[in-house]
């Protein structure tokens, strides 16, 4: 991940900054230029509440080579409250354990390091809530 | 717009070709094409590539194909839209040719994977980078994650996945260029190592070398290349949402349903009319969810049709006869022509063993990512 | 005055029993619990550092005060597990927290007092009325040796305090900081793991700096043991605290609070300052309340805190440090252990 690429992203990574587009309220995140269900081109900031609810799942075994050593790993599509659905893995728990349909809170996680000696990239994970 | 047709293919075996570098994958089904029709020199070539850069470090295909296949001056546009590029490249010959700009032109698909590269991750590179792949998911992972939306929405159980590996096995076993032609079992399919829950290896397409080539003329001068030609009917290209969070329906292939819609309105047929169909089943989900897509199967019942054997040779609908991507393998550029090439045969009854009887109009539909693009075609007996 | 508006504390729901370790090594785990009071202790995942636990205690810590984060014009990080060697943690807290631009930040490392160091400067920002706000965290995500009697202990979490004047939870009575220098644990520049000097680390080190840095803020307070609802000291192990306090004077119960270490393990910079958040997680209105850190090298802060009527009703806004210890877990072998802290190497 070269770092100006990492850091153009880090108020979505960060602080999970989304857009709501003016015209017709849809919520974006990450934030975009062009809301994708109006095309409006005017947006608020806003920060997504952390939790949402798994839409879809899977359990990587064959990992990227980044991420070899965590397999194997859950993976989901969550969305927030506010309608956004971001891609996350599910940490702190089994793998087999997520699902559709699970609650889960957003943790600030390191996400991927680039090697040994490069920038360590940081973001958001799903926990599940208990 | 003229009408178009295909008048010759040409195909490398599909498979870890170790002796064959790209080049020589593109020269020697593009050969096959030429010398089939017996042509020396085309107006025209498109090629589908998706990653000459990241698997084998060579971008600027144009030349180096002119070159090699000795044609050098000829145009050679490169064309990409990840594992539709064949496809998208067979749409853009289509196009030239229709448009009257030229009138031989080759549409060739070649991809070189087995060459020491990471293919998972320059297979990744199909995928949204910054909202995806950052995070870890892998191709796999994400037609799993389709997979688990379609069970849970609409019961699709681990055996109708099962189904599909196996019937596509069943039919690449009858195929000659296939990468793996050896029948698989459901408790092999269901045994197999987990990759992405719930998709395991014999779920997925292979990692493979190949090309493929097609030679399109207007159909009007096609009898000087051939007495069976074939005619590119319809042409339909669409797009979705890049990344999978961000369609509302993860188990519905939005690309595919469009890019469908618009080929049966420009051929004027509809998904009865389908005698033979090549679709991309680059995991086993994936076909499932392009049948509906294709309005084949009903929304949701899609794992019922290997399940019941209406896709199988001798049913209703037979799908991906050649084996598919699953079997005869997926060298992801040149993908979207072998599905070509097959259906040409079909059409032309030289399928052999694999021959769906009277076949007359055969449809094929080509992916990139994960449903972000599709195109399909449809090709009717001359 | 100025005192604590905000807290928050964090650890990793990954855990390893002392057993375990025990077993790895052919140890006598019944002789290790008996002799360090150790039972298990937090481990950080491949996706944790002084970072991530930094952020989750600074969001806590945010949401007990209710303030807009803009307004946190100082950010400290104590910490001898920084992820980077060059590049501050607290840049990256700092933009996750939504605290700056206009923000002063640094990385403080005092080996396990790097905490309560950043808790001090924090705190005199704040006094000095160059901020309205400074946040002080101390996190860690502690190295100790395979195979080291510090492999029982170190562990990873940690804790945050905003600083303020208005709304506090908790008043700061008074500081008083002892420092001399005492080479009884060090880790130099490339080195994996920390070094110690066996036996030097506890009467000349931990005992003689936190005796005189908390004799010394009983005397400037005029306050005796007795005085206090609750104590904490650093927590290296289970035993050297409850000795320490005892031979202070404070009972078990003024200390069992605070004492998290047998179930969290050591967490370096992040260990008196969660044992302190464990505490304000039930203080009363009023309460006296000490904390004395101590850090290899060696000195010792102490903090006499007052707790106020706003404290009872603010703490409910984030999870305790009970709820972390005792909520969802997840046990670990020795060989995940092994990978989570990076034991497993592999090619570049």
């Amino acid at each position: 991940m070269p770092s100006p690429r990492y850091w153009r992203e880090v108020p979505a990574r960060y602080r999970l900054e989304a857009g709501r587009c003016v015209g017709c309220g849809a919520v974006v995140y990450p934030a975009r230029r062009i809301c994708p269900a109006c095309r409006g081109q005017q947006f608020e900031r806003l920060a997504l509440s952390r939790r949402g609810t798994v839409v879809t799942s899977t359990v990587i075994h064959v990992a990227p080579t980044e991420f070899q050593m965590e397999a194997p790993y859950a993976m989901a599509v969550v969305e927030t409250p506010e309608g956004a659905r971001l891609m996350v893995q599910v940490a702190d728990c089994e793998p087999n354990e997520v699902g559709p349909g699970m609650e889960v809170a957003l943790e600030f996680r390191r996400i991927r390091k680039e090697g040994k000696s490069g920038i360590l990239c940081y973001g958001h994970k799903a926990v599940p809530v208990r | 717009m003229r009408e178009v047709a295909i008048v010759s293919a040409g195909m490398t075996p599909f498979g870890e070709l170790w002796r064959y570098s790209l080049r020589d994958l593109f020269v020697e089904a593009s050969l096959g094409a030429l010398r089939q029709a017996k042509a020396d020199t085309v107006d025209a070539v498109y090629v589908g590539n998706m990653s000459g850069g990241q698997f084998v470090g060579q971008e600027h295909l144009g030349p180096l194909l002119a070159d090699h296949l000795g044609i050098r001056g000829v145009p050679i546009t490169r064309v990409e839209s990840a594992c539709a590029s064949g496809g998208v490249a067979l749409r853009s010959a289509f196009l030239d040719v229709a448009s009257g700009m030229s009138d031989l032109v080759l549409a060739v698909g070649v991809e070189k994977m087995n060459d020491g590269g990471d293919v998972t991750n320059v297979l990744a590179t199909a995928a949204d980078q910054e909202n995806e792949v950052y995070h870890g998911i892998t191709f796999p992972g994400l037609y799993a994650m389709i997979a688990r939306a379609h069970m849970t929405q609409h019961g699709t159980t681990l055996e109708d996945l099962a189904a599909v590996s196996v019937k596509n096995h069943r039919h690449g076993a009858l195929n000659p260029k296939a990468q793996f032609r050896q029948e698989v079992t459901p408790e092999q399919v269901m045994a197999s190592s987990l990759v992405a829950d719930p998709l395991r290896l014999l779920h997925c397409s292979p990692v493979s070398d190949g090309a493929a080539a097609v030679l399109l003329c207007p159909l009007a001068r096609a009898q000087e290349f051939t007495d069976r030609p074939v005619e590119i009917r319809a042409s339909g290209l669409a797009t979705s949402s890049m990344a999978l969070a961000e369609r509302r329906d993860p188990a519905f292939l939005d690309a595919v349903s469009l890019s469908a819609s618009r080929a049966y309105h420009m051929a004027g047929l509809g998904p009865a009319d389908i005698d033979v169909a090549e679709v991309h089943d680059c995991f086993s989900i994936a076909e499932i969810c392009v049948l509906e897509a294709l309005c084949f199967a009903e929304q949701g019942r899609g794992g019922e049709a290997a399940r019941t054997g209406e896709t199988a040779l001798g049913g209703r609908l037979p799908v991906n006869t050649s084996g598919g991507l699953k079997s005869k393998g997926h060298p992801v550029g040149a993908t979207g022509i072998a599905q070509v090439i097959e259906i040409f045969e079909q059409l032309r009854g030289e399928a052999g063993e694999r021959q769906v009887k009277d076949a007359a109009v055969g449809l094929t539909q080509n992916m990139g990512g994960s449903g972000g693009s599709s195109v399909v075609h449809i090709f009717e007996r001359v | 005055m100025a005192g604590i508006v905000g807290y928050g504390a964090f650890i990793p729901r990954h855990r390893i029993k002392a057993e375990e370790i025990a077993r790895q090594w052919g140890k006598d785990a019944a002789a290790i619990r008996r002799g360090l009071l150790l039972e298990e202790k937090s481990v950080p995942g491949l996706d944790e550092d002084t970072i991530t636990i930094s952020v989750e205690a600074g969001r806590a810590a945010l949401e007990r005060a209710g303030i807009d984060p803009r307004l946190v014009g100082a950010l400290y990080i104590g910490s001898e597990s920084h992820p980077y060697a060059v590049k501050p943690s607290g840049t990256v807290v700092a933009e996750a927290l939504g605290v700056g631009p206009e923000v002063h930040v640094a990385d403080f490392e005092f080996a396990c007092k790097a905490g309560t160091e950043a808790m001090f400067v924090a705190l005199s920002v704040v006094e000095s009325g160059r901020a309205e706000y400074a946040m002080g965290i101390g996190a860690d995500t502690s190295q100790g040796a395979p195979n080291d009697a510090l492999e029982y202990s170190a562990s990873a979490g940690g804790a945050a305090y905003l600083f303020g004047k208005p709304h506090v939870l908790a008043e700061v009575v008074e500081t008083y900081s002892y420092t001399t220098d005492t080479p009884d644990f060090w880790r130099r520049e490339g080195e994996f793991y920390p070094r110690h000097t066996g036996r030097f680390t506890g009467e000349p080190a931990y005992f003689r700096h936190i005796t005189a840095a908390t004799k010394a803020i009983l005397e400037r307070t005029g306050l005796k043991p007795s005085d206090f609802r609750y104590a904490v000291f650093h927590m290296p192990n289970g035993k050297f605290p409850l000795s320490v306090g005892a031979d202070l004077g404070f009972t078990k119960k003024q200390l069992e609070t605070g004492w998290v270490v047998p179930t969290m393990g050591n967490t370096y910079s992040g260990s008196s300052p969660t044992g302190l958040a464990a505490i304000l997680d039930v203080a009363d209105p009023d309460d006296l309340i000490l904390i004395t850190s101590f850090g290899s090298g060696a000195g010792s802060d102490s903090f006499v805190l007052r707790a106020t009527e706003l404290l009872p009703e603010r703490r409910g806004r984030a999870p305790t440090v009970r709820s972390m210890l005792e909520g969802p877990r997840r046990y670990l072998t020795y060989g995940q252990y092994a990978n989570y802290r990076e034991k497993i190497l592999l090619n570049e």
